[in-house]
């Protein structure tokens, strides 16, 4: 069962909503939680625990033998993103413009570029327990190509009884790798006109992926009016309402979780991803 | 001797524009021959990496001065690479002609 928690607005809780699922669940079976936010990771923050393995994301770019290179040019012509530039005497190359498409190696009448590898990220993966796993990828300072690391961070998760995957905020590209696969998506709300703005784009992604999705309005002030209006209009269920407490913020604030700390937030957690399992099976 | 000025329309006439990699268009003045000839920017709109594009359009055409407002760090490693001489356009506001004019009258400062 792969579940991703997405929310299309940022800070509505979805990293709050993935970890406590997580814990909730790993409590009755094996589950893998992972942290595709890779531009700004934070789950880790939940867990103290120590990266137990490392592996190092790479992408391939161009490798220009300049005994070969006729400086022709034809390579910086195809390049879409402008990272090769060729002038009379030499070859340029602005490697984070590169997005690795391979094009340039194969337009080269010369047979002057091989590709080679370039680091642009990791992944690490902890052993919280002994059936809850956490991988984190992360992107490298300046480096644009998300949904790489983004990719390698759910190949590194494997499939398994519960696989928790945590999305960047917004509606673009990482988002929909992220969501690529899953079974199901939990988006993440709060009643503000901003929440329900992009609960709107966000849903939208799920529909144009064909993920079914249910709703999880978070720091409830109980006028959410609204937002189950919107989710009645468009058939999305309810899948649990979180109150604005002091109590909540402060056990969040101090990196702890609230399914860790009170019995019933556990529980709740637990039946928030069975119903998910029993929307996807019922489907 | 070639000057290329980005520009916001295609004849000499028309205003210089401020952006290098994201003009609509690029005038080259031919100082030998006085012709000036027009080239719709193939990347205005593309995503990004308009600047070393740009700097590849240019050294393509064999231009030897551009007259530019600013340019970008990436553009700007590969013009110099290139050999083009980068001249600040002082004024905005102006047209290509008054650009062309100003450039070979020496009376533009080198970046």
């Amino acid at each position: 069962m792969k579940i991703t928690v997405a929310s299309g607005k940022g800070g509505t809780g979805k990293s709050m909503v993935a970890a406590n699922l997580a814990w909730s669940l790993s409590g009755s079976g094996q589950v893998t939680l992972v942290d595709c936010d890779v531009e700004e990771p934070n789950l880790h923050l939940f867990f103290r625990e120590d990266p137990s393995t490392g592996t190092v994301v790479t992408v391939d770019v161009p490798c220009i033998d300049t005994n070969r290179c006729t400086r022709c040019a034809e390579c910086a012509r195809f390049c879409a993103f402008g990272a090769l530039v060729v002038t009379r005497e030499r070859v340029l190359f602005f490697p984070e413009q590169c997005h690795s498409c391979g094009g340039c190696a194969i337009v080269c009448p010369a047979g002057a570029i091989t590709e080679t590898p370039r680091p642009i990220g990791r992944i690490t993966t902890r052993g919280i327990s002994p059936s809850l796993h956490l991988v984190t990828g992360t992107l490298s300072e300046g480096e644009v190509l998300a949904v790489k690391v983004i990719r390698e961070a759910k190949e590194a998760a494997g499939t398994g009884e519960w696989v928790i995957f945590d999305a960047s905020p917004g509606t673009s590209c990482p988002v929909v790798e992220t969501l690529e696969g899953s079974d199901f998506c939990i988006l993440v709300t709060e009643s503000t006109p901003f929440g329900l703005h992009d609960l709107a784009l966000a849903h939208d992604v799920t529909i144009q992926t064909g993920i079914p999705s249910g709703v999880v309005i978070n720091r409830s002030d109980g006028k959410d009016e609204a937002a189950h209006r919107f989710c009645e209009e468009h058939e999305i269920p309810v899948l649990a309402v979180i109150p604005f407490e002091r109590k909540i913020a402060e056990i969040q604030g101090s990196g702890d979780l609230i399914s860790r700390r009170n019995a019933a937030w556990y529980d709740r957690f637990q039946s928030i991803g069975r119903l998910c399992r029993s929307l996807v099976e019922g489907a | 001797m070639k000057i290329c000025i980005p520009a916001k329309g295609p004849d000499s006439g028309d205003l210089v524009d401020e952006r290098f990699g994201r003009a609509p268009y690029y005038l080259i003045h031919d100082t030998e021959t006085g012709e000036t000839r027009s080239y719709k920017n193939p990347a205005a709109e593309a995503m990004g990496g308009v600047g070393p594009r740009a700097a590849q359009f240019l050294l393509d055409h064999d231009v030897n001065i551009l007259v530019a407002a600013r340019v970008g760090g990436n553009a700007l490693e590969a013009l110099k690479a290139g050999g083009i001489t980068i001249l600040l356009s002082e004024e905005t506001g102006g047209t290509v002609r008054e650009a062309i004019t100003a450039a070979s009258g020496g009376r533009l400062r080198e970046q």
